[in-house]
């Protein structure tokens, strides 16, 4: 029953933050008007708009300043810009889906390929002379933020009914987590690091659900998922600078004794100073490479399935392209478990190899 | 290219929000979650221990009492063999002792009837001399109630007698 109640709780607090997201978006129903206008007048000015899958699928794969729910309904998101002459903030509604050029207080902008850019003049020309960051909420930060909030409250609720149930049993979605867990520890954390695991155990058990949850809620194509976070090199190269300071910062005497005077004639060192710097980026460069391109190309198939009926123009593809896009579904499902097991799996492997006692 | 390009503001949300993740699971989740399964991981050892221990300990009072149950089976035996033994001696040990007791009681008897025949015997001479003497008075004061019969006697007795 307690639990229940901080369950509850947890639920409030979690339609409460989601409240304030939504009140930063200005939902933009009336977009559709606008849309369609321009389709009549796109259509009017050639003979019709070509369908073009290529351009489709960069679009549904990268960010965007609007989180689209369906039809023509997408939520406006917050333009937060750090100029070289201050902060600029306002809704992405002002560029009326890419077709507006916008204002501000220091610089005009406009969408360039779904990105906030500085420009000049009416035909949208990239200002060179102003420098632009981008920090914008994009679909991306919100839906890193929602599963960051649903780690928060899966794992808050279940460490709660540990305490509760101390001694006893797993119960309920405790005994879902639970052999993740273990498999954590007793699959990839001890065989790769060894008896000093669990230093490092709340880092790789972070990571490994980090991952899956953002590859999973990545196959939803509609709210709260349609993004692709962890197929965004951005977000594996955080991951993999997480790694690459781990590994570097708990290296002790024998992994950089292994880098820097390693068992070879003196006069190879300079070579295998290249060497095994070049080694140190490599890793976690994999690392970053391997998940985004894995995620990435499972989103690239599945819209480029899916597009096959447009591009054939014919609804007869559309068992074909649906069976194809299911089977490669199913296959996604796989990959997004194996993906996350693999990332965490090499970053136990290369803990345990600059932590490891004795190198031969 | 754009795609393989980190967007820097991306980059930064992201850096904050897992730094974030990492800081709250770790503090408030994995934290508890570890500690609670290696409480429970310890104490299933620990119970598995002492149950192994706990059958050991059967098996060892189970030998014990086996044994236990053997010699006190022996034991018994033995008593029950000895108390034969003590049972029949001390049957024999009773006949030996009525049979001397008979025997005494007899004796004793054989005495008792011999004093009393005796005793009998003397009564009954005694008896008979008093008869006797009765019988030879009365005789006597017959034969000595006449004169001549007086003068008779003394004359043969003084026949009888020589000088």
């Amino acid at each position: 029953m307690y639990l229940s109640h901080i369950l509850n709780s947890k639920k409030i607090a979690l339609s409460v933050i989601l409240g304030v997201f939504l009140t930063f978006c200005t939902c933009k129903t009336f977009a559709i008007q606008h849309e369609e206008a321009h389709e009549a007048a796109a259509e009017a000015g050639h003979e019709k708009a070509e369908f073009d899958p290529s351009e489709t699928i960069l679009e549904h794969i990268g960010d965007s300043h609007y989180f689209h729910i369906g039809g023509h309904v997408a939520f406006a998101l917050p333009v937060i810009l750090y100029t070289d002459k201050g902060l600029e903030t306002f809704s992405s509604s002002v560029f009326e889906h890419g077709h507006a050029a916008y204002q501000g207080k220091y610089y005009k902008y406009a969408l360039v390929k779904d990105k906030v850019k500085a420009v000049t003049g009416e035909d949208k020309q990239i200002d060179q002379t102003a420098s632009v960051y981008d920090f914008s909420i994009t679909r991306n930060v919100i839906s890193l933020w929602m599963s960051v909030l649903m780690l928060l409250v899966i794992f808050l609720s279940v460490a709660s009914s540990y305490k509760k149930r101390t001694g006893k049993a797993p119960k309920g979605f405790q005994s879902v987590i639970e052999p993740d867990i273990l498999f954590i520890r007793d699959d990839v954390a001890m065989p790769n690091i060894g008896y000093k695991y669990a230093r490092f155990m709340p880092l790789l058990l972070t990571m490994f659900f980090f991952i899956l949850i953002n590859n999973l809620i990545g196959m939803v194509p509609f709210f709260p998922g349609g993004s692709n976070l962890t197929g965004n090199i951005a977000v594996t190269f955080v991951l993999a600078v997480v790694v690459l300071i781990v590994v570097n910062v708990n290296g002790n005497k024998y992994y950089w004794k292994h880098i820097f005077a390693p068992d070879v004639p003196f006069w190879l060192y300079p070579i295998m100073w290249i060497v095994e710097l070049a080694g140190i980026i490599s890793k976690p460069f994999a690392l970053m490479v391997r998940l985004f391109a894995n995620i990435m190309a499972g989103h690239v198939i599945v819209i480029a399935l899916i597009s096959l009926i447009f591009i054939f123009k014919t609804l007869a593809i559309a068992p074909v392209s649906i069976a194809f896009t299911l089977f490669i579904d199913v296959l996604e499902l796989l990959v997004a478990f194996l993906q996350a097991f693999i990332f965490t799996m090499l970053t136990a492997l290369f803990i345990g190899s600059a932590v490891e006692e004795h190198h031969h | 290219m754009e795609l393989v390009t980190p967007d820097w503001g991306l980059v930064a949300w992201t850096t904050l929000a897992f730094l974030l993740l990492l800081f709250l699971l770790a503090k408030f989740a994995w934290k508890p979650i570890m500690g609670a399964i290696d409480d429970r991981e310890r104490f299933i050892e620990d119970a598995l221990l002492k149950a192994e221990a706990a059958k050991e300990e059967m098996s060892r009072l189970t030998n014990e009492n086996e044994v236990l149950l053997k010699q006190a089976r022996a034991e018994r035996d033995l008593i029950l063999s000895e108390a034969k033994k003590i049972k029949e001696q001390i049957i024999a040990d009773a006949k030996e002792a009525a049979h001397k007791e008979g025997a005494r009681q007899i004796e004793l008897a054989r005495v008792e009837i011999n004093n009393q025949k005796a005793i009998a015997m003397a009564d009954v001479k005694n008896q008979v001399a008093t008869l006797s003497i009765q019988v030879a008075e009365k005789i006597l004061q017959n034969q000595l109630k006449d004169q001549q019969k007086q003068d008779e006697l003394v004359a043969q007795l003084l026949k009888e007698v020589k000088l």
